[in-house]
């Protein structure tokens, strides 16, 4: 296991390693000056900027530069935003919560209806239940995610109102940021409101984690749908037949467990996929998140931003790879002695 | 391989149903407290504001989100007749000469008190007299954290008009102008000449950190009737109740600025009343047909129009400036862009003012001309043109983009092919006030009805320098008729001139006025009370919300 964790934690360093190389040459392809895009400071006198060139070794060669870039971003000093002048680390607080709070909220949605039906699918293997599955995980898989946003709106906030159509929670709530998962923050509060404003913030979040959940739905149904299909074939559960056992006792005894767990393993692929559409679905619905925090820098040319959004994301999409990847092999030995990187 | 019951994957399955119940109880109908909802307002405007204090902008954006929210000026002007009438001056005084002004005050004025400042005293003399210093004294460190950067007061030459402002005592103060200026009280009644708090700049120089200084503008202090709570960049404003207010109580305990830039965005959430008042809405049409919404419309004086960049080429050439004037069909652009809702400008004025004069001859619209005066600029080939649009809806223009659009299908008729740009606002500001367009379309809401707000800040040379004229124009004839209107208080003189003024405009093209427009708001039915204001941004001070359900 030990063994296991270096591997991986060595794939991390590296794959971070490459993220801030590329993060750091962008300073240099961007228009303007490479220092202005480092720090951010666009309005800053001559003698500030020189200041700043020194702390990033401005006048010795490339290497150095970036030793002492890496330096600063090690610091949490990722310079400020170009638009607003605030520092990007403190931006990424304060707008990074609510992405993961809505990919989390997605990921819940599609694990806890996408599994069951593919473990149905696969019990009713090549019946009609199965078809009927198949066939709407495919429509769902197929639905572009920015049509399905628009779909729900268009239904369930104008025309029936049983839902709002964007943010996060009324803003007439006042919740004090805290840690910025807005769920958390409002049960920290001591707003008289606070259970008003929980159920408000509910309400909020149902549209957006719906259409972020969709596609990851699918995936997960023809998942587990495959992965119980394998697990029924095994000799265990043929001994556990040939035993007399039941059905229903088989798959919920030996069938359910097994097959969990290989898709435990690509959940943290999934989670990259996730953010990506989580990202369209906050711009859609006005989600105060790091996805739509990023798009609207790549519109306001706020270069740091870019830079900090893309460290950030990156970092944290690669973080929950290597965490499913552990609970992955806690869970089954037999992983843990397969080479990294093979598969 | 079988995993045995109390595996960790049990467990977590155990997590998740517990993860799961707790969202399900949430949704429980909780006690409905539907206060929070009537005595708070959502409004939503169009885009983030640059600044809070309205002394260094000029954007329309910003005017909106502050001035009539958190100041007061020293004037107002009259919704209905546009005439000034008293605020924080209860009454003034004009020496015969037109040199000397002055002012006294109300003394009942609180100021707000906050988090970040707690006031002693109420207004006198000394805020009014500080909120002027720091426009017109280099020495004043606000001065200089703001980087003297006051394109409203530079563009009307403020620092030259005024010799000085004079403390009479506690509660009256006079100015004294270096000429006498015919639209120097209209200029304080405009909504960047807003009055701060001294005692709240003495508490930030007091903590002797350079850059607290700039927090005047941006943690504002004021007299309005809303004080500020909460900021964040391209979400919200909060805003507050001043139970304080001098003028009479306000309804509205909560005011939100919900930062909204989508149109169909906007449009959507009064829809689904999640906005109770939306800036710049779309579909008006559909906004009457429902029964619980309502769309209300003001005549206010603005212009849009397309701006020359006079400094580069090809724009630095009047032919070429003329012949694009002639190629653009002004009719259809009313038409598509404004459904009617405005008329065709055919001067910078619109024709409510007092200085408009129907002009004799109208421009034409006239392809075979403009293709004649661009071979005499030498340009019968054509060339590339770099248009910008505004990215946001303003009252003059509600779809710059549709615009350009517009404009780049007339233009491919006479060779010029047009390149559409634009960036987000504050950007797109930025970028404007450096010169880096060779077109633009833009427009000017003006700030009161004296016409010489649309001349100065807008194509004189002060402004060019400044940057608020996008034309970059710079004409000593021109600047000189400014000056000679200003400095007369015979109205009909005044008129002449400004007469001759536009006459040199429609020679010299460094604009083209495209159209005059109505400005628009829709608000659901609940909300009560008016909100647009013919001149300098909204108010939501007359505003109240009448109970109902929350959806």
């Amino acid at each position: 296991m030990v063994l296991f964790a270096l591997r991986r934690l060595n794939l991390l360093l590296f794959t971070l390693l490459m993220l801030s190389v590329v993060a750091f040459s962008l300073n240099y392809f961007f228009p303007g000056s490479a220092i202005v895009n480092i720090t951010g400071l666009v309005n800053a006198t001559d003698a500030q900027l020189a200041s700043y060139e020194k702390l990033y070794r401005m006048d010795q060669s490339v290497f150095f530069q970036y030793l002492a870039y890496l330096r600063e971003l090690f610091n949490g000093n990722m310079g400020v935003s170009m638009s607003t002048q605030n520092p990007i680390s403190e931006e990424l607080i304060t707008y990074l919560p609510a992405t993961i709070e809505l990919s989390l909220a997605a990921l819940l949605l599609a694990m806890i209806f996408g599994v069951p039906l593919g473990f149905i699918a696969a019990i009713f293997h090549n019946k009609v239940t199965d078809k009927a599955i198949l066939s709407v995980a495919m429509v769902g898989y197929s639905l572009p995610v920015f049509w399905l946003a628009l779909i729900l709106i268009l239904v369930f906030s104008i025309t029936l109102s049983w839902f709002p159509s964007s943010g996060q929670l009324n803003l007439l709530f006042e919740i004090e940021q805290v840690t910025g998962f807005k769920l958390i923050d409002i049960l920290l509060s001591d707003s008289p409101y606070r259970w008003q404003a929980f159920q408000d913030a509910l309400e909020h979040l149902v549209l957006p984690a719906i259409t972020v959940a969709i596609a990851p739905m699918t995936i997960f149904i023809r998942l587990a749908r495959t992965s119980m299909l394998e697990v029924l074939e095994s000799n265990y559960i043929k001994a556990a037949r040939a035993k007399g056992l039941s059905n229903i006792k088989i798959i919920y005894h030996h069938g359910i467990r097994n097959a969990l767990v290989r898709i435990i393993r690509d959940m943290g692929l999934q989670f990259a996929n996730l953010m990506t559409l989580a990202m369209i679905a906050e711009v859609i619905f006005d989600w105060q998140g790091a996805g739509s925090w990023l798009i609207d820098s790549i519109f306001q040319r706020d270069y740091t931003a870019i830079q900090g959004g893309l460290i950030a994301l990156a970092t944290f999409t690669f973080f929950i790879n290597i965490l499913a990847d552990f609970i992955y092999a806690s869970l089954n030995p037999v992983e843990r002695y397969t080479r990294h990187a093979t598969r | 391989m079988t995993v045995k019951s109390d595996s960790p994957l049990s467990k977590m399955t155990g997590y998740l149903m517990l993860a799961l119940l707790t969202l399900l109880s949430g949704c429980e109908p909780a006690n409905t407290e539907d206060s929070i909802f009537t005595d708070g307002l959502v409004y939503c405007s169009e885009g983030s504001p640059t600044s809070f204090n309205p002394q260094l902008v000029t954007s329309g954006t910003t005017i909106d989100a502050t001035t009539r929210q958190i100041y007061n000026r020293l004037l107002d002007f009259n919704r209905d007749n546009y005439q000034l009438e008293p605020s924080l001056a209860r009454s003034w005084h004009v020496t015969n000469d037109g040199k000397k002004i002055t002012f006294y005050l109300r003394k009942d004025v609180a100021f707000h008190q906050t988090r970040y400042f707690k006031p002693t005293r109420n207004l006198n003399a000394d805020d009014v007299i500080f909120s002027f210093e720091r426009i017109l004294n280099k020495n004043n460190p606000f001065y200089r954290a703001a980087r003297g950067n006051y394109p409203f007061f530079r563009g009307i030459k403020f620092e030259q008009l005024v010799e000085k402002v004079e403390r009479i005592d506690d509660y009256t103060i006079r100015f004294i102008l270096t000429r006498p200026d015919a639209s120097f009280l209209s200029n304080l009644g405009a909504p960047f000449a807003v009055i701060l708090s001294k005692e709240y700049a003495d508490q930030l120089i007091a903590q002797n950190e350079p850059s607290m200084l700039s927090m005047l503008d941006y943690l504002p202090i004021g007299t309005g009737p809303f004080m500020y709570k909460e900021y964040r960049p391209n979400a919200f404003i909060r805003y507050q109740r001043h139970d304080q207010y001098w003028k009479h109580p306000v309804a509205i305990e909560k005011l939100i600025f919900n930062i909204t830039p989508n149109n169909t965005g906007r449009l959507t959430k009064l829809l689904t009343h999640e906005c109770d008042v939306i800036s710049y809405p779309i579909a008006p049409q559909e906004i009457r047909s429902r029964d619980d919404l309502q769309l209300e419309e003001v005549t206010s004086f603005n212009v849009a129009f397309l701006a020359f960049n006079t400094i580069r080429p090809p724009f630095d050439n009047p032919l070429v400036r003329q012949a694009v004037s002639l190629a653009i069909n002004r009719e259809a652009i009313i038409n598509a862009v404004y459904f009617d809702q405005a008329e065709i400008a055919h001067s910078l004025l619109p024709t409510a003012s007092w200085a408009y004069n129907e002009p004799q001859t109208k421009l034409p619209y006239s392809i075979e001309q403009a293709k004649q005066l661009l071979a005499d600029a030498g340009l019968e080939q054509g060339f590339t043109l770099d248009l910008w649009a505004i990215p946001v809806q303003r009252a003059y223009n509600p779809d710059a983009r549709k615009m350009a659009k517009l404009i780049r299908s007339d233009l491919a008729r006479i060779g010029i092919n047009v390149n559409i740009i634009t960036y987000e606002w504050s950007t797109f500001l930025r970028k404007l006030s450096d010169g880096e367009h060779q077109a633009a379309l833009v427009g000017w809401s003006a700030d009161h009805p004296d016409p010489d707000n649309f001349f100065t800040p807008l194509l004189s040379c002060s402004s060019a320098r400044s940057g608020s004229n996008r034309s970059f124009w710079c004409n000593r004839n021109f600047d000189q008729l400014l000056a000679k209107a200003l400095s007369t208080r015979n109205a009909k003189q005044r008129r002449d001139y400004y007469l001759q003024a536009q006459q040199l405009i429609s020679e010299e093209f460094p604009l083209l006025p495209i159209a005059h427009a109505k400005r628009a708001q829709a608000k659901t039915s609940l909300v009560q009370g008016n909100i647009l204001t013919p001149f300098g941004g909204i108010t939501f001070a007359d505003t109240k919300k009448l109970a109902g359900e929350k959806q």
